[in-house]
């Protein structure tokens, strides 16, 4: 069970660096929206600070969510997803390792990136660590529930937007505690409980979104 | 009546014919109850004395809040069952039920906004309840996009039914939302364990207008289900849909059939 794992991870991390200017082309969407912001609402650096949590977590959302098109697309295309589904290993398990492998190309370059724009809107050095760990926490979710999305938008008029339609949606605890967490670092009352309701939302959905994910394949590609 | 006895409305032709029986009584019940409800509500409760007349906006809001939720329940349950049993008529039961949801959601929100303004002074605020209620709307939409994007209605069928099992998470938190978070939002006021803390003809007001409107949710949804019905067996040529086309007269009155 762990050879396909790791055999599945080694595919998708191959075929992700082979397509290395996709990858770019994703990071630089980030900085590129976080960027639109402080053009839109003027450069008032306390503005700019309270802010500066939320857009980074918007951006991202937004990030992952267009990269969602690619996660499963390819592989319906060419027929290694039936491929996959034929094979004795449980479906989730292999879902599992793409899902790793979407966060690694997805999620990982947006959380190396925040450093460095968080300090573009001066946000001091313990609210970034908060930020970052935040999204370290909460960008692996949104590859999770993206992954259900994505199934289940797989062989549907019109992906793309709907994707987006359907996923959006179950983001917004993500959101909403990701976020928070800076706030509640920067109002004096601790990261702590953000954090922990963040952790308990990763460990549900690593649960659960593998074997949503494989139970939407197995629907869409009937 | 045994229960392999109500099966047989399962199948869409007996359920049609169930629906259509079943359709004129609820209409007239829940209109019944709804007319009565506001007659109580508006006539007969007193006014509140902090909120003032402002908050008979509950009769039609308390209810349409509570039927986006458990139209939310019983639509992921259809759903559910009808991905898992396989049974058409199930996955029918669910595409009927989602824009009624979707609806009284809308209708919460939209009545909750109008209560606001005088109550809170703002249409809107982004606190927990609201905002969770905002999500479950979306969800709704959500799933309405999914069934109706794919070619095959059955696979829009399963695929939405995997996206409601997901979204059925979301309920819960609305409902203890006002709960778990402080907000403006106020508490429940009516509890199955405490009783309730409001005047007694409000209460019945309160009642009765949730009952008829859960009558006309189920009424629409019957309504819907019938042409759902029949547009899903055309597409496969049911044979039993011959019975529902009028009878024309037979024999050599062709002339008249010409006249009219």
């Amino acid at each position: 069970m762990r050879s396909v794992f790791l055999a599945v991870l080694h595919r998708e991390l191959l075929l992700g660096w082979r397509r290395r200017s996709d990858l770019f082309t994703l990071a630089f969407f980030f900085v590129m929206v976080v960027s639109l912001f402080p053009l839109a609402l003027g450069p008032d650096a306390a503005q700019l600070r309270a802010m500066a949590p939320g857009v980074l977590w918007v951006a991202a959302l937004l990030s992952v969510t267009l990269s969602l098109g690619r996660l499963f697309a390819n592989d319906h295309a060419d027929g290694t997803l039936e491929q996959l589904m034929l094979s004795p290993e449980p479906l989730s398990w292999l879902v599992l390792a793409k899902i790793l492998a979407h966060w690694l190309h997805a999620g990982l370059p947006l959380v190396l990136l925040t450093p460095l724009l968080a300090l573009q809107f001066g946000l001091p050095g313990d609210a970034i660590g908060v930020l970052v760990l935040s999204l370290l926490i909460g960008t692996p979710v949104l590859s999770l529930l993206g992954a259900v999305a994505a199934a289940l938008a797989l062989g549907t008029r019109g992906g793309g937007v709907l994707v987006a339609v359907l996923v959006l949606p179950l983001y917004v605890p993500v959101l909403i505690f990701g976020a928070g967490a800076v706030g509640a670092h920067g109002s004096g009352l601790g990261a702590g409980p953000h954090l922990k309701m963040l952790a308990g939302v990763l460990a549900l959905s690593s649960v659960l979104a593998p074997w949503a994910s494989a139970a939407a394949l197995r629907v869409v590609a009937e | 009546m045994k229960f392999h006895a109500l099966l047989r409305y399962a199948t869409p032709a007996h359920a049609y014919t169930l629906a259509g029986r079943l359709l004129p009584w609820l209409f007239a019940l829940g209109l019944l109850l709804t007319a009565a409800g506001l007659y109580v509500g508006f006539g007969l409760a007193p006014t509140d004395h902090q909120q003032g007349e402002s908050y008979r906006i509950i009769y039609l809001h308390v209810p349409a809040a509570w039927l986006s939720m458990v139209i939310y329940l019983a639509m992921a349950l259809w759903a559910v069952l009808g991905w898992v049993l396989n049974t058409r008529l199930s996955s029918m039961m669910a595409r009927a039920l989602a824009p009624t949801g979707a609806l009284f959601t809308f209708l919460a929100l939209w009545t909750g906004a109008l209560w606001g303004k005088p109550t809170w002074g703002t249409w809107w605020v982004w606190d927990a309840r609201l905002t969770s209620e905002l999500i479950l709307l979306f969800l709704y939409i959500g799933f309405l996009a999914l069934q109706d994007a794919f070619e095959d209605p059955r696979q829009g069928d399963r695929a939405a039914a995997v996206l409601a099992l997901v979204g059925v998470v979301n309920v819960p938190i609305i409902y203890l939302s006002v709960q778990w978070w402080s907000t403006l939002h106020q508490g429940a006021s009516i509890s199955v364990s405490s009783g309730s803390s409001i005047a007694a003809p409000m209460l019945l007001g309160l009642l009765l207008c949730a009952l008829g409107l859960w009558l006309h949710a189920g009424a629409i949804t019957l309504l819907r289900l019938r042409s759902i019905i029949i547009e899903r067996e055309q597409a496969r040529q049911a044979r039993w849909l011959e019975r529902l086309r009028p009878q024309r007269p037979k024999g050599p009155q062709g002339p008249q059939e010409a006249r009219t």
